[in-house]
């Protein structure tokens, strides 16, 4: 078979150990060195240093299969999908594999490893690779991140494979010194081993207790692609029972004897200071308990939330701005315009140019469910519930609050009511927040909950972004330069065009302000997507040339592209025309490893009133796990860019942010979403990821299919910023 | 209350504050809450009656996660004061399911899982809730009469998914139009 790529990397440095569990069950462990998501740039250099856990497998003599999956979830179907890997290779009955979560991290990011994976008896073999994950958590500090659609590609591909693989190897091994035959003659299937030869079989339960006796493969081989049973297919996830019965935990859940209630009121400008605040008012309201003063937020505690919410709204905090009380969104993109100055340069001899200028503005997360953190900080040791994409990296966050020893916090993580990059490394402001409070409470547990508004005012927003085009077109035609000026952030992967166009380039021009921003579901490749898209479409119609076959005769050198692109166009019916007032638009990005190609149907009436009825998306994300799963990613990254394409702006007014709510910052609701209709390429190139990369085609996608429906080219969003009313 | 009962009276004399008994009948159970009348009946459902299930999303009945039933319709309880809630019966998403029992799911309960459609979840429960009550008005709606009846926000984006299980849910009905 094709050997694997990185089991090399395994023999060298990941430990493989096994052992017994009470019962005479089978336990075998795996940590190792996973890829760290350094497209973010969340982590030092030495990143692919930190060690991870990254499972374990048990097999119980009643024949069930236990997988700790050292990810969150937070919509994804990401647990489903690496106990599905796991699975794969270890020729398991998916009916009897169970996934363990939630325990699975609370042990995780506690070093108490032990307890989970195995009950409380630990075998000696097991009990080094315990303390050296153990140790190498506690150490490192390390990054447990789920982000970056990267759990699929990191931890499925180089853990969650190579454990099943070494387990089944393990079982193999024991049927066959059972039975006095060779391992190489029985086979897995069903979580049973069977020997054709003397019709023997045995469940991997029965087998337990002897396959953990067995040597530890090292470099157990992995399944070819074409033998995949499991994968490649459609199991239903394992988490969606409880999500649809009330019963699934968020943060925002948890309760513990005795505890209170945090509201919050926030310095409006980022950086402002608590300035003064009269408590009597609120002191003397029902329920409540304390008035927490911090150095940037007043907190009011009470025995319910919503008493702590009644009795904050009567004071009135005086914050300071931090010097930036003259910011402004007109300010910001002012300061983008003169840092891009003139357009880039194209060459003399162009038979036509074209230039274009693009916006894109700041966003909010909105995670449906408002950011929680209940804490209880007592002596020198604190416990912690929250909800976050890194449970590691909250923890020293919370230690660092609690001012207690990282190995001294007990951090639990919940469910996450939506993530798209807000509960990642350093957007951990809310654990900050919430352990401050309840240190100041000590050693009452509080549960900090921020309102909406403190959410959509206090976000680390998707940077607002502008770019300047110019681009060249020879006598026939034929692209011979596309150049752009950038503010507002940027990278290689985000503004890289595949097109096989002479003089390209895209640089970046500072413009700094003191907007607080971060990673925003596919990140940089949300506005740069938007950008070079956008351009591309308007240099085919300065050519004249339909969009779609201008960018696929760019595209002859790069297979995977042109490929994907002909796919969403041949899906669309591109070539049949369509009533007037209607129009598609087309676009095609590259990021986390996947390639996407996305096209947009849209009806604009006479009135202007746009209502977008189709997309269709072809993804090349090398192969696909659990196909309805990945579907549902991509569903969801379409509608999550259509909301933000159309809808969403953050303004920036006096230095603070203008919206609050739903209602100023609305998303779109069932009328508005499109017909989605989605179709995976197969290709071998490495597995790339799924939570983003459906996100950044859509914008490009709908503006050019507003164009095409109405002759109006739209380059700022959101969209509902153009009148689309002809003339 | 009952005005000029000695009892009220007495009752009032020990409680501290300004609150009231509220009655009501939340899945299928009464209660006599002792709250603010002017609490909104999502955190008494929460943190008075544990009932985790039905979500705080906006406090502005925008987004409609904190959907219940109240009389079989559906309403966003998180502006809903607990007085308006006085003497009514609730339904929670704890409480659909028939007899509470998780094997008994409510048809869109079992669409909502035929269909895959949760993502994160969090505003799952406040769908689901919103589905029922348009069932119960409309047997079977159509994709106009969803679109105007189901308004609840859904950040991961699962609204097609809904769509399908929500014409899914009402063919189980049997009702036909």
């Amino acid at each position: 078979m094709k050997p694997h790529p990185t089991l090399k990397k395994w023999s060298r440095r990941a430990f493989i150990g096994a052992g017994t569990v009470a019962g005479g069950g089978f336990l075998l462990g795996v940590a190792g060195f996973t890829f760290a998501p350094s497209r973010y740039s969340l982590v030092s250099a030495d990143a692919a240093e930190k060690g991870q856990l990254t499972t374990w497998i048990t097999i119980t003599p009643d024949n069930i299969i236990n997988i700790l999956i050292p990810h969150c979830e937070m919509g994804q179907g990401t647990p489903t999908a690496l106990a599905m890997m796991a699975a794969e290779e270890l020729e398991a009955d998916w009916t009897l594999v169970r996934v363990q979560e939630a325990p699975a991290l609370d042990a995780y990011a506690n070093g108490y490893i032990v307890r989970a994976a195995g009950g409380n008896y630990v075998p000696a073999v097991m009990a080094r690779g315990v303390d050296y994950g153990a140790y190498k958590l506690m150490s490192w500090f390390g990054f447990q991140v789920t982000g970056g659609s990267t759990a699929v590609r990191s931890t499925g591909e180089y853990g969650m494979r190579v454990a099943g693989a070494a387990a089944k190897e393990m079982l193999l091994a024991a049927a066959a010194k059972q039975w006095g035959v060779s391992a190489s003659e029985c086979v897995a299937k069903g979580s049973r081993v069977t020997h054709a030869g003397s019709k023997r079989s045995a469940t991997f339960g029965e087998l337990a207790r002897s396959a953990a006796t067995q040597p530890v493969p090292t470099s157990p081989a992995l399944k070819n692609a074409d033998s995949f049973t499991i994968r490649r297919t459609s199991p239903t996830r394992l988490d969606i029972p409880s999500k649809v019965d009330g019963s699934a935990k968020y943060a925002i859940d948890f309760t513990t004897p005795g505890m209170l209630y945090a509201a919050i009121e926030m310095a409006p400008v980022y950086g402002g200071k608590l300035v003064s605040v009269d408590t009597a008012p609120a002191e003397a309201m029902p329920g409540v308990k304390k008035i927490v003063k911090l150095d940037d937020v007043v907190a009011v505690v009470a025995d319910s939330f919503w008493r702590a919410r009644r009795a904050l709204a009567v004071l009135k905090p005086e914050f300071s701005d931090a010097g930036h009380g003259d910011v402004s969104t007109a300010s910001i993109f002012a300061a983008f315009d003169t840092a891009l100055g003139a357009p880039p340069e194209v060459p003399k001899n162009a038979a036509k140019v074209v230039t274009a200028d693009y916006r894109a503005p700041f966003l909010a997360h909105a995670t449906m469910s408002p950011m929680v953190c209940a804490a209880k900080v007592e002596g020198d040791r604190a416990e912690v519930w929250t909800g976050v994409q890194d449970p590691l990296n909250a923890r020293s966050v919370a230690a660092k609050a609690a001012g207690v020893p990282a190995a001294n916090v007990h951090l639990t993580n919940f469910l996450l009511g939506g993530g798209f990059g807000r509960g990642l490394p350093f957007n951990h402001d809310y654990v900050d927040l919430g352990v401050r409070v309840a240190k100041a409470m000590s050693p009452v547990p509080v549960k900090t909950i921020w309102s909406r508004e403190n959410d959509i005012q206090r976000d680390y927003y998707r940077g607002a972004a502008m770019s300047r085009h110019a681009g060249a077109l020879d006598a026939n035609g034929v692209p011979i330069a596309a150049h752009s000026n950038y503010a507002g952030g940027g990278d290689g992967e985000s503004v890289f065009m595949p097109y096989a166009i002479a003089a390209k380039s895209a640089k970046e021009k500072k413009a700094a302000h003191p907007i607080r921003t971060g990673p925003w579901r596919s990140v940089l490749n949300s506005q740069h997507g938007f950008f070079k898209e956008s351009f591309i479409d308007e240099m085919a119609h300065a050519a004249g040339k339909d969009p779609f076959e201008f960018r696929r005769g760019l595209l002859g050198d790069q297979p995977r592209f042109k490929a994907a692109l002909e796919k969403a166009a041949a899906m669309s019916s591109w070539t049949t025309p369509l009533p007037p007032g209607e129009g598609r638009g087309i676009a095609i990005c590259e990021s986390f490893g996947s390639i996407v190609a996305e096209v947009v149907h849209v009806a604009v009436s006479a009135e202007g009133r746009l209502k977008v009825l189709n997309v269709y998306a072809a993804v090349d994300c090398g192969d696909v796990i659990n196909m309805d799963s990945a579907t549902a990613q991509v569903e969801g990254g379409i509608i999550f860019a259509l909301s933000a394409a159309l809808l969403s702006e953050i303004t920036i007014k006096d230095g603070r942010v203008v919206e609050k709510n739903f209602r100023d910052y609305p998303m779109i609701h069932l009328a508005d979403a499109p017909k989605i209709t989605t179709a995976f390429i197969r290709s071998d190139a490495q597995l790339g990821g799924l939570g983003e990369p459906g996100v950044p085609p859509l914008a490009p996608a709908l503006v050019n299919a507003i164009h095409a429906a109405t002759g109006i080219r739209v380059r700022e969003l959101p969209i509902r910023k153009t009148p689309l009313k002809k003339a | 209350m009952v005005a000029g009962s000695i009892m009220d009276l007495l009752e009032l004399d020990i409680r501290s504050e300004d609150s009231m008994a509220i009655t009501m009948t939340v899945n299928g159970e009464a209660h006599a809450l002792d709250v603010e009348p002017e609490m909104p009946l999502l955190w008494a459902l929460r943190e008075t009656l544990g009932l985790t299930g039905t979500k705080f999303g906006c406090g502005i009945s925008a987004c409609g996660a904190c959907t219940v039933l109240m009389d079989g319709r559906a309403v966003r309880s998180c502006t809903l004061p607990m007085s308006a809630a006085n003497g009514k019966t609730v339904t929670t998403i704890e409480g659909l399911a028939q007899d509470g029992a998780l094997n008994k799911l409510h048809r869109v309960q079992q669409a909502w899982i035929a269909h895959q459609v949760p993502q994160c979840g969090y505003c799952q429960s406040g769908v689901i809730m919103a589905v029922a009550g348009l069932l119960a008005q409309i047997p079977k709606p159509t994709d106009d009469e969803i679109d105007a009846g189901i308004t609840n926000i859904c950040r991961c984006g699962t609204f097609a998914r809904m769509r399908a299980a929500i014409h899914d849910a009402a063919e189980g009905e049997g009702v036909r139009s």
